[in-house]
C-alpha cells in the first residue's frame, strides 16, 4: 500500500509518508521521503492488538499495539485499503493453528545436524549434575517418562531418594494437576535444597500420608536443619478461597516440622491489568512529571515487581542463611513460582548469570516445568484472559539486578529483550507450546530451530563489558527498598529513541572491548616482527606496559564449570570475543613475560645478516 | 565589535550583587546604564551572558523591570535591549515566571517588558518556583528517602508529592527553550525573573552546557560556575544556610543551586560521554556550597566576599581541585570531546532520581564504585595498548630504516 503516514508520537515532527508491505512473515514499512533508506519491520506473532480509529484530516489511522512495546500508528489514505490492511493483520497476528507458527516456516540456511544440535547445546541433566545430583540423598528419576505422574512436567524430574514410587504417586494425587514436589536447585554449600509444586488439594480437612512423607523426605534429604518452608506465593485470601474448591494450602498441623508462609504475589489477572495500566502511562503524550509518577503508582506494576523481587531475596536467604530446605507453590505453580524459584536461583549462583547460565536457567524453570508461554504470550488466538506478563515481570527483575549489580551479569540489557521478543515471536521453538509433552507432539525438536545458539553467536553484542567474571561475586543480595527499583525505560518505551540516552555507554565500552582485541591482535603481530628485524631493539622495554597489569576477566566465566555440555562446533565457531581475547592475552603476557627471548632472539638473526652482508662482498 | 568591558560597577557602586566588570554593548555608555540600574530591580541592568560563535547569537541576563501598575518606561534600557539585536534580527525575552506571577509583580513595583515599548522582542513566560516552594520540595524529598517502610506506593506517591522531578523538569525545559531560540532560531535571548539572582541564572548556566562543549570540561565548568553564579550574585549565605534538615523556618532558603547541579546530572546521565567530570564532581560542589573549609561559596555575593577579604584570608576550592591528584576522582572516563550542542530530553521517562545525592547514605554503593572502577580499566588497558602500540611501530619503522642504511653504506 501507497502514501501511508507513519506518525511520531511524541514529537511534532512532520509524519513520514512511504509504502507499506505486507509479507508472510512480517508488516515492512518502507519510508519513501527519507534520504538514507528506512525500515520498520513488524513481526505480525507481535502484533498485540490492532486497532481503526476515526477518520482524520490526514487519512484513515490505523494504530498498532505490539507486544514487545512498539506502538506504530499508521494513517492510511484510503478507508478500502485501511479496512484490508486491519483484516489481513487481525488474522495474519492471530494464528489459529500451531502449524502457522513462524518457527515451523522459519529456515535459516543450516544443516539438520547444527539444528539438532543445537537443541543438544543446554543439557538440563548437567545442570544438576553440577549441583551433585544424583547424590546420597537426591535422584533423577523417569518416573514420568509416559506422563503418568504429571502431564505438564518433563519425563525426568528430580524427587528425595527416599520418596517412594508409591509417594511420588500418592504425592501426585494430592497435588493440583500433579504437581509434585520437586527439586529446583540444591545448594551445594549446606544441602538446603529449593523445592516447587502446586498447591495440595487440602479442601478444609484433607490430608494425604504420601504428600507428607514427600514433605518429610525433602527436609530430612537436609539434615543441616531440623525444619524446612512452605512458601505459598499467593496472597493468603486467595489461598483461603482456593480452600473452598478442594484446593488451597498446608496445614501446619499435618506436616511434620514445617514453617509455612505466604509472600503475597498478585494473579495473572491482576498483574494483566496493571501493565496496561502501564502502559497507558508510557503512551500519554507529554505527560507532567506528576501525571507519570501518579500513573506510575497507580499501575502498581512497580509494586508487583518488588513482591518478587522480595520473594526470590526470601528465598535465597532461607537457604543460605537459615540452611533450610524451601518447598514453594502457588495455584498451579507455573507462573509465580516459576518467576520466584528463577529468581532466587540466579541470587544464589552466579552460573546462571553467564550466558550459557541464564539459558539454562529458562529452560529449566521457565520452559521444562510447564510454564504455559503459548497461552500467557497470547501465540494462538484464544482466551485473553490466559494473557499475562508472568515471564515480563522475570526478565524485569534481572534487569533491576543489573542496575545494582553492574559487573556481575555475563550479558547487558540487550540480551534481555532479545530473549524477550523471541518469547512472543514464536520464530524458533522453545516457547512454544505450554509443556514439554506438547512440545513433543508439535514436534517443535524436529520442525524448528533453537534459540540458544542464534543468541551465543552474537555474544560480542549481548555481553556485560564490565563482567568481573565467574568468581567475582557469589550470592546477590539486592537492597529491595522501594527506591532501589526503577522504571525501566529501555523495555516499555524502547521504541521512543528520543527517551534514551544519547550516548550509550554500553555501546562506547563494548567499542573499547572490540578496539583491545585489535590492538593486542596489532601488539603481538609488531612485536613477532620487530626481532627478525635487526639487532638489540633500542634500549626501551620499560615504556612498554608492565606486565603486572591483570589479564581481563572476561575468559574466566568461559573456564568455569560449564554444565551445559559441548557446544555445536558449527555455531559457537570458535570465534566468541572471549576465546579469542583469551589467546591473545596469553600471548600477550608471554611476550611481556619473556623479554629475555625477545632480546637473544636478534642475536640470530644478526648472525644471519652478517652473513648475507659476507656473501654479498664476496 | 559590539559589546565593551564596563567598569562601571568598580566599587559595587551601581549594582551591590554585581561583580566589578561586566559586558555590555558597546553603544550604550556608562552613563546610560546608571539610568537602566536605576530601572531594574536590585540595579541588576541586562549583561552579557553567552555569546554564540556559531551564529553570533547573545543570550544575556538581569532582573525584572521596575514598571510597576503604571506602566514606567525607561528610554535606555529599550535602547540597551535593542541595541544588542542586529538590524531585521528577532529576541526573545525569557520570563521565568508565569505570566500571572510577573502580573503580581507589577502590584509591588516590578514587572516585565511591554512588547509595544520593546518591538523586535517577544515575550515567553515559563514558571519555574521560587524560594520556600523549592525548600519544603527538597525537605520531602529527603524525607521520602529516608522513608525506610518497604511500601512502593507510599514511596511513589512521597516522590511525586515532593515534586522535586517537576522542578528539574521545568527548570531543564527552560533551559532548552533558551538555548533552542539562539541555536535553532538563530534570536538573541534576554532571560530574567524577579530578582534575577536563581532561576535566571539556572536557566543562562544550563542553557550553555547545552550549547557550549567548553562548559563541559572541568575548567569550563568551573568558570561557568564563577560567572554564572558567584560573581552573577547568587546569594549562597542565604540559599545554602541550612539545607533540608532546618528546624527554623529560613525565609532564603532555597536549593536553587542544588536543582542546577541535579539539572546537569540530568544532562550527563543522557549525554555520558560528552562531559569531561563525572558525577563525583558534581556532587562535591553540591557539599561546598553548603559547607566547607574553602573561601569559594562564601557570602552572597563579589562585594560581600571582597569585604570578608576572603581571596585573602582563604583557599579557593578550584586550586585544591585542580591540584593534579585530586582531580583524577573527578575525570569521567569515557569523555570524548564533542562540539556538537546536546539536547536533553526533559519527558518524565528520560528524568531520574539523583541517586548519588539522595540515596547516598541509603544504600552500598561498593558494586556501583566497583562498575567505574571496572570501566576506568577498561579505558586504561586500551590506552596502554595503544602507546605500546605506538612504542611498537617506531621501533619497527626505525629499525627499517637503519637497515636500508646497512644495506646501502
Amino acid at each position: 500500500v501507497e502514501n501511508v503516514k507513519l506518525l511520531d508520537r511524541y514529537t511534532n515532527r512532520k509524519a513520514a509518508n512511504g509504502t507499506l508491505y505486507l509479507t508472510a512473515t512480517h508488516l515492512i514499512y518502507v519510508e519513501a521521503s527519507a534520504e538514507v533508506r528506512k525500515e520498520t519491520w513488524i513481526l505480525h506473532h507481535h502484533i498485540a492488538s490492532v486497532e481503526k480509529l476515526p477518520l482524520t484530516t490526514a487519512g484513515y489511522p490505523l494504530l498498532i499495539h505490539c507486544k514487545n512495546f512498539h506502538v506504530a500508528h499508521f494513517v492510511l489514505g484510503q478507508e478500502r485499503e485501511c479496512h484490508d490492511v486491519f483484516t489481513s493483520l487481525l488474522k495474519l497476528s492471530q494464528p489459529v493453528k500451531p502449524e502457522e507458527l513462524y518457527a515451523f516456516s522459519y529456515n535459516p540456511k543450516m544443516s539438520k545436524e547444527s539444528r539438532e544440535m543445537g537443541w543438544k547445546l543446554i543439557d538440563l541433566k548437567l545442570d544438576f549434575q553440577r549441583m551433585g545430583i544424583p547424590n546420597n540423598c537426591w535422584e533423577i528419576t523417569d518416573v514420568n517418562k509416559d506422563y503418568e505422574v504429571c502431564s505438564t512436567y518433563p519425563p525426568e524430574i528430580v524427587v528425595p531418594r527416599a520418596a517412594t514410587k508409591a509417594v511420588v504417586m500418592g504425592s501426585s494425587r494430592f497435588r493440583s494437576r500433579g504437581r509434585i514436589p520437586v527439586l529446583s536447585y540444591l545448594y551445594k554449600e549446606n544441602n538446603a535444597a529449593l523445592c516447587r509444586c502446586s498447591q495440595p488439594l487440602a479442601g478444609f480437612s484433607a490430608r494425604c500420608l504420601e504428600d507428607e512423607q514427600m514433605l518429610q523426605a525433602i527436609r530430612e534429604a537436609n539434615p543441616g536443619s531440623p525444619f524446612m518452608y512452605v512458601v505459598d506465593t499467593r496472597p493468603k485470601l486467595n489461598a483461603m478461597a482456593n480452600r473452598a474448591a478442594g484446593k488451597g494450602y498446608e496445614n501446619e498441623d499435618n506436616y511434620e516440622n514445617i514453617r509455612f508462609k505466604f509472600i503475597g504475589i498478585e494473579n495473572i489477572h491482576v498483574m494483566r491489568s496493571s501493565l496496561q495500566k502501564l502502559l497507558e502511562v508510557c503512551e500519554m503524550k507529554s505527560p507532567s512529571m506528576s501525571d507519570f509518577l501518579t500513573g506510575l503508582e497507580n499501575s502498581g506494576w512497580l509494586r508487583h515487581i518488588k513482591a518478587v523481587m522480595d520473594a526470590g531475596v526470601f528465598l535465597a536467604k532461607a537457604v543460605r542463611e537459615e540452611k533450610a530446605s524451601v518447598l514453594v507453590h502457588c495455584s498451579d505453580g507455573w507462573d509465580r513460582t516459576a518467576q520466584v524459584c528463577s529468581l532466587a536461583s540466579l541470587l544464589l549462583d552466579p552460573f546462571y548469570r553467564t550466558f550459557k547460565g541464564f539459558m539454562v536457567l529458562i529452560e529449566k524453570e521457565w520452559i521444562a516445568m510447564g510454564h504455559k508461554f503459548s497461552h500467557r504470550c497470547g501465540h494462538l488466538d484464544g482466551d485473553p484472559r490466559e494473557v499475562s506478563p508472568v515471564f515480563t515481570q522475570f526478565v524485569e527483575c534481572v534487569w533491576q539486578l543489573m542496575q545494582q549489580f553492574p559487573c556481575s551479569f555475563e550479558f547487558n540489557e540487550r540480551f534481555l529483550l532479545e530473549i524477550h521478543d523471541h518469547v512472543f515471536s514464536c520464530q524458533f521453538g522453545n516457547f512454544l507450546g505450554t509443556c514439554h509433552k506438547e512440545r513433543e507432539d508439535l514436534r517443535i525438536f524436529e520442525k524448528t530451530h533453537s534459540l540458544w545458539p542464534f543468541l551465543l553467536q552474537r555474544k560480542q553484542e549481548l555481553r556485560n563489558p564490565l563482567y568481573r567474571g565467574f568468581t567475582a561475586y557469589k550470592e546477590l543480595q539486592p537492597n529491595t527498598l522501594p527506591f532501589s527499583f526503577q522504571f525501566w525505560c529501555g523495555m516499555y518505551n524502547r521504541f521512543d529513541k528520543g527517551m534514551h540516552p544519547k550516548q550509550c555507554v554500553l555501546d562506547h565500552l563494548l567499542g573499547c572491548m572490540s578496539q583491545k582485541v585489535e590492538l593486542e591482535d596489532s601488539a603481538s603481530e609488531l612485536e613477532n616482527k620487530l626481532p627478525f628485524l635487526d639487532g638489540p631493539l633500542p634500549g626501551e622495554p620499560s615504556s612498554v606496559p608492565k606486565p603486572g597489569h591483570p589479564a581481563p576477566k572476561a575468559p574466566v566465566g568461559n573456564t568455569a564449570p560449564d554444565c551445559g555440555g559441548a557446544a555445536p562446533p558449527v555455531l559457537s565457531n570458535g570465534a566468541s570475543p572471549g576465546a579469542v581475547g583469551s589467546s591473545v592475552d596469553q600471548k600477550h603476557k608471554e611476550n611481556l613475560s619473556h623479554p629475555h627471548q625477545e632480546l637473544s632472539a636478534p642475536t640470530e638473526t644478526s648472525d644471519c645478516a652478517a652473513k648475507d652482508g659476507k656473501a654479498q662482498h664476496q | 565589535d559590539e559589546w565593551r568591558l564596563s567598569c562601571i560597577n568598580r566599587d559595587f557602586s551601581v549594582c551591590h550583587s554585581y561583580p566589578p566588570v561586566v559586558i555590555v554593548p558597546k553603544s550604550v555608555n556608562d552613563e546610560e546604564l546608571r539610568k537602566v540600574a536605576l530601572f531594574r530591580h536590585g540595579n541588576r541592568f541586562p549583561v552579557l551572558s553567552y555569546y554564540h560563535r556559531k551564529n553570533g547569537m547573545i543570550m544575556m541576563r538581569s532582573s525584572q523591570p521596575l514598571t510597576g501598575t503604571n506602566g514606567r518606561r525607561c528610554k535606555e534600557d529599550e535602547k540597551l535591549i535593542n541595541a544588542t539585536l542586529r538590524p531585521g534580527k528577532r529576541g526573545y525575552i525569557i520570563d521565568t515566571r508565569s505570566l500571572n506571577v510577573a502580573q503580581q509583580a507589577r502590584a509591588k513595583g516590578g514587572g516585565f517588558e511591554q512588547e509595544v515599548h520593546y518591538p523586535q522582542w517577544r515575550r515567553i513566560h515559563k514558571g519555574i518556583e521560587r524560594f520556600n516552594i523549592l525548600q519544603e520540595s527538597l525537605i520531602k524529598l529527603v524525607e521520602a528517602c529516608n522513608d525506610q517502610s518497604h511500601n512502593m506506593d507510599r514511596w511513589l506517591s512521597k516522590l511525586e508529592a515532593s515534586n522535586w522531578l517537576t522542578h528539574v523538569k521545568e527548570i531543564l525545559t527552560t533551559a532548552c527553550l533558551a538555548a533552542q531560540c539562539i541555536d535553532r532560531e538563530g534570536a538573541s535571548v534576554l532571560v530574567h525573573g524577579t530578582e534575577g539572582t536563581d532561576s535566571t541564572l539556572q536557566v543562562t548556566s544550563l542553557a550553555q552546557i547545552i550549547l557550549d562543549p567548553r562548559c563541559r570540561t572541568i575548567r569550563g565548568f568551573e568558570s561557568l560556575v564563577v560567572r554564572e553564579w558567584l560573581q552573577a550574585g547568587h546569594p549562597f549565605q542565604q540559599r545554602c544556610a541550612q539545607s533540608a534538615y532546618s528546624n527554623s523556618k529560613q525565609k532564603w532558603e532555597a536549593p536553587v543551586f542544588l536543582l542546577f547541579l541535579d539539572c546537569v546530572w540530568q544532562i550527563l546521565r543522557q549525554f555520558p560521554c560528552s562531559f569531561e567530570f563525572n558525577e563525583n564532581f558534581l556532587i562535591l560542589l553540591f557539599e561546598h556550597a553548603y559547607a566547607s573549609q574553602f573561601g569559594t561559596f562564601l557570602g552572597n555575593n563579589e562585594n560581600e566576599r571582597a569585604k570578608l577579604k576572603l581571596p585573602q584570608k582563604t583557599m579557593s576550592l578550584w586550586s585544591w581541585v585542580n591540584g593534579t591528584e585530586e582531580i583524577n576522582r573527578f575525570l569521567n572516563p569515557i569523555y570524548e570531546a564533542n562540539s556538537l550542542v546536546i539536547w536533553p530530553a526533559v519527558a518524565p521517562q528520560s528524568l531520574q532520581l539523583w541517586a548519588g545525592v539522595f540515596l547516598r547514605w541509603n544504600r552500598p554503593s561498593k558494586y556501583l564504585d566497583e562498575a567505574q572502577e571496572e570501566m576506568v580499566r577498561i579505558i586504561n588497558y586500551n590506552k596502554e595498548l595503544q602507546a605500546k602500540v605506538k612504542v611498537l611501530r617506531r621501533h619497527l619503522a626505525e629499525l627499517e630504516a637503519g637497515g636500508r642504511m646497512q644495506e646501502n653504506p
